[in-house]
């Protein structure tokens, strides 16, 4: 069991360091001086350039710079933004509390609406209703979702606040927003899986067992549904992230996605190297979880004897 | 004696697209109470049908018509789901072919016979129910799942289950079909205990063999209709129906000797091993194949067998002994070199389907193996397929046709040696004869020789002139096929042949 685990804790890391390494190599290709980033707006002499050189290393070779980069990194020191003067841990930090809760209220949510779908709308015209909607969600790009939502639930009928984080209610309609488009994808994988392992013969047998539709259905073929479910996680943080980017902007919302989009407009290189280590290290997190969950829902794959 | 089951004229028909396809059409029969009645039929007679039937499962979209449709002494054509719910399981247990995908693979068994214990309130336990059904340790099976357990234990379980609820009727469609002959003993007399214990069977076999020592009385069903029905003692002696002769005489396989063998040795093979990390999957074995011979490998499942055609292909390499084609090198030799002489050497494998590319016709399937510009029509005569499968795709191909297809492309390259691969296990018992024939006439006529793999006995029996016998890797016996059927030395192909269900009938 150990050496499993250490596995996949060692290509975690390597998967890190490529993700550092692929973004530092992209921002160096960009076009544009790393001087002129951190002068922006600020007054523009020689001296002050020559101080931005000497203060923050940039003289020195383009190798020794990202070694010193990756060394500072993995002491957990990500730099200052050359933007705003300040530790990027702590612009991050600030940011990743609003942006997680939106991705988990949108991913628990989103979750939810699917198994509930997908186990309800057996019926051919409950099915067929339902899966014109999943079609709906699935092709609607959620910032169209996010400007229906607000017209009709906050402008017209007033229950949710416009923009900002404060309190629960604001979080309702960006975490909604994101959650249809996941639940539409999800429903129609596990509608799928269900149809498949409905046909199966241990669904005959349990059915011959005088179990009820209902029974086989949560019993049996749900946790067979599950398991091309479970690969898509991966899929599933990438469409989180990516629409927090775009949902914070319609919502107004404080978040990663705001300040990624800033930073990235603004050549901020700590900053989005930041952004794209925290991507990674979640990316590997959670597909490690669902290689963990694979074992729990398939006992086929734990290879024990 | 109570009557469980009384249908008579049954029909059971699907809607397929616009069409409707008629399964069963008008079927009547009986079961009594501690009878064994079996039907017999081929794929698509309706057996399955009929029997799933039985117990409202006849499947999505089924529409059931009978004059009668007795099930437990009601109506069963007035029954609603849960009257259903009831008897499944409760009345009638069902026993499907192989319980590795019989049984949840999520689930362990124990779960699985529990589940059908609750639903009828049972105080039953499943470790209980799996030491009647004679599993030995069922406290540490029943936290098993089913592809932790071997094929035969895997199918008590799957028995166990559906006895579970103690229901007077037993049925079991295909029981041992899955199983190696061993095995399918093992779990018959398992059956007729259950019988013996005052059970009634419904037994659902396309393997007249399997049947006719359990049953007292045998349907034989065939394009949904019964054509013939009677105890099967009489049955076996004096069928009526040519199409009952039929499945009687495919069951009880004629030997057909060959010409004589040339002693030209084709291919040899000679010390030849094979070890995956330290799971050694063959272990010395040596043959030789001689011109227009057949040799056949018989052993049960994990023997050896295929892994040894592997190794005669050059699919994989040994990792001790070698192989000679023709007089010269074949393991151990660059595949570059070797390629042109793969012609020699051809497969005829026990899924034709899909080892054809779905997305061809029969006619680029077939003309591939042939130089460019060759018509592959007159192969296909030859393996008695006309011009209309010209341009057809494999699906549109019945099991038989598909497997003439895999002849024909394997005769193309005009090989020295045919490694057949379980070339008829697939196959209904009355194709099974009808492309034996074809084999035989082919090594016949064109001194071809057959490497003939099989784990079924008779089918070996039947075409081989010479036997091999593995069993864990490694031969246990080989001789003239006669000599090994009437004397057989080793006490595990005495098993084998003892084993092999044949045509009785119990006294």
């Amino acid at each position: 069991m150990l050496r499993p685990v250490l596995r996949r804790v060692a290509t975690g890391l390597v998967v890190l360091w490529a993700a550092a390494t692929a973004a530092y190599l992209a921002l160096l290709a960009a076009p544009g001086d790393t001087v002129d980033s951190i002068v922006g707006d600020g007054a523009d002499t020689p001296q002050i350039r020559a101080q931005i050189i000497d203060e923050w290393g940039l003289d020195r070779p383009a190798l020794v710079q990202y070694l010193d980069y990756l060394a500072r990194a993995a002491r957990g020191d990500l730099g200052r933004s050359y933007l705003l003067h300040r530790p990027v841990s702590a612009i991050v930090g600030e940011q990743v509390g609003p942006t997680l809760r939106l991705a988990v209220l949108a991913a628990a949510l989103g979750i939810a609406l699917a198994l509930v779908l997908a186990v309800t709308t057996r019926r051919p015209w409950a099915r067929r209703v339902s899966s014109a909607a999943e079609l709906v969600l699935v092709s609607t790009p959620p910032f169209l979702i996010g400007i229906v939502l607000l017209s009709v639930f906050s402008f017209r009928l007033g229950l949710f606040p416009v923009s900002g984080d404060r309190g629960f209610a604001a979080l309702v309609l960006p975490a909604v927003t994101l959650a249809l488009p996941v639940a539409g994808v999800l429903t129609q994988v596990l509608r799928d899986g269900l149809d498949r392992a409905l046909d199966e013969p241990f669904a005959v047998t349990a059915r011959a067992r005088g179990l009820r539709e209902g029974a086989v259905l949560v019993r049996h073929a749900l946790r067979h549904a599950l398991l091309p479910a479970v690969t898509l996680v991966g899929w599933l943080f990438g469409i989180l992230l990516g629409g927090a980017v775009i949902v914070e902007q319609v919502f107004g919302r404080p978040g990663l996605g705001q300040v990624t989009l800033a930073a990235v407009t603004a050549k901020d290189l700590p900053v989005v190297l930041a952004v794209v280590v925290l991507s990674a290290l979640v990316y590997v997190v959670l597909n490690t979880a669902a290689d963990l969950a694979y074992l729990i829902v398939d006992p086929r794959l734990r290879g024990s004897r | 004696m109570s009557t469980l089951i009384r249908v008579e004229d049954l029909h059971v028909a699907f809607a397929a697209g616009r069409d409707r396809v008629e399964a069963v059409r008008g079927v009547g029969f009986t079961v009594a109470a501690g009878e064994c009645v079996a039907i017999v039929g081929e794929s698509g007679s309706g057996k399955s049908v009929t029997a799933r039937t039985l117990v409202g499962l006849a499947g999505p979209g089924a529409e059931v018509r009978a004059a009668t449709f007795e099930v437990n002494g009601r109506d069963a054509r007035r029954y609603a789901d849960r009257d259903w719910r009831r008897l499944r399981g409760g009345f009638a247990g069902l026993v499907l072919q192989d319980a590795l995908v019989s049984l949840d693979p999520l689930r362990t068994v124990g779960a699985e016979i529990g589940e059908a214990l609750l639903a009828h309130r049972r105080a039953d336990t499943p470790e209980r129910l799996l030491a009647e059904v004679h599993v030995p340790e069922p406290g540490r099976r029943a936290r098993q799942y089913p592809h932790q357990l071997s094929g035969g234990l895997r199918q008590r379980a799957l028995i166990a289950s559906a006895i579970a609820a103690r229901p007077p009727l037993l049925i079991a469609d295909e029981p041992t079909t899955a199983l190696d002959v061993t095995v399918q003993a093992q779990i018959l007399a398992l059956l007729a205990e259950r019988r013996a214990a005052g059970e009634a069977l419904l037994l659902i076999s396309h393997d007249l063999a399997v049947v006719s020592r359990l049953a007292d009385r045998v349907l034989v069903m065939k394009d949904g209709v019964i054509v013939e029905s009677g105890p099967a003692r009489e049955l076996l002696a004096a069928a009526r129906h040519p199409y009952t002769r039929k499945l009687v005489a495919a069951a009880s396989l004629d030997r057909r000797a060959g010409p004589p063998v040339r002693d030209e040795v084709v291919l040899s093979a000679a010390g030849l091993r094979k070890d995956y990390g330290r799971h050694t999957a063959v272990g010395d074995v040596s043959f030789d194949v001689r011109r227009g011979e057949v040799l056949g490998v018989v052993g049960e499942s994990g023997s050896g067998k295929s892994t040894v055609a592997h190794l005669i292909l050059g699919l994989t390499t040994p990792t001790a002994g070698r192989v000679t084609l023709e007089g010269e090198p074949w393991s151990g030799v660059p595949e570059r070199r070797r390629r042109p002489r793969r012609r020699r050497l051809q497969l005829i494998s026990q899924d034709p389907l899909s080892s054809f590319d779905p997305r061809w016709t029969v006619r680029r399937i077939v003309g591939e193996a042939l130089p460019r510009g060759d018509s592959p029509l007159p192969l296909l005569e030859r393996v008695g397929l006309g011009a209309a499968v010209l341009d057809r795709y494999p699906r549109q191909l019945s099991g038989g046709q598909r497997q003439r297809v895999a002849i024909a492309r394997a005769l193309a390259p005009r090989p020295a040696l045919i490694v057949c691969d379980e070339p008829v296990s697939a196959l209904d018992v009355s194709v099974q004869a009808q492309i034996l024939d074809l084999l035989a006439d082919i090594r016949t006529t064109d001194g071809t020789a057959l490497l003939f793999i099989s784990h079924d006995l008779g089918v070996v029996h039947h075409l081989a002139d010479r036997l091999l016998v593995m069993r864990d890797g490694r031969v246990v016996e080989q001789g003239p096929v006669d000599e090994v059927y009437a004397r057989p030395r080793h006490e595990y192909t005495r098993e084998l042949l003892a084993a092999v269900p044949t045509l009785e009938v119990s006294p």
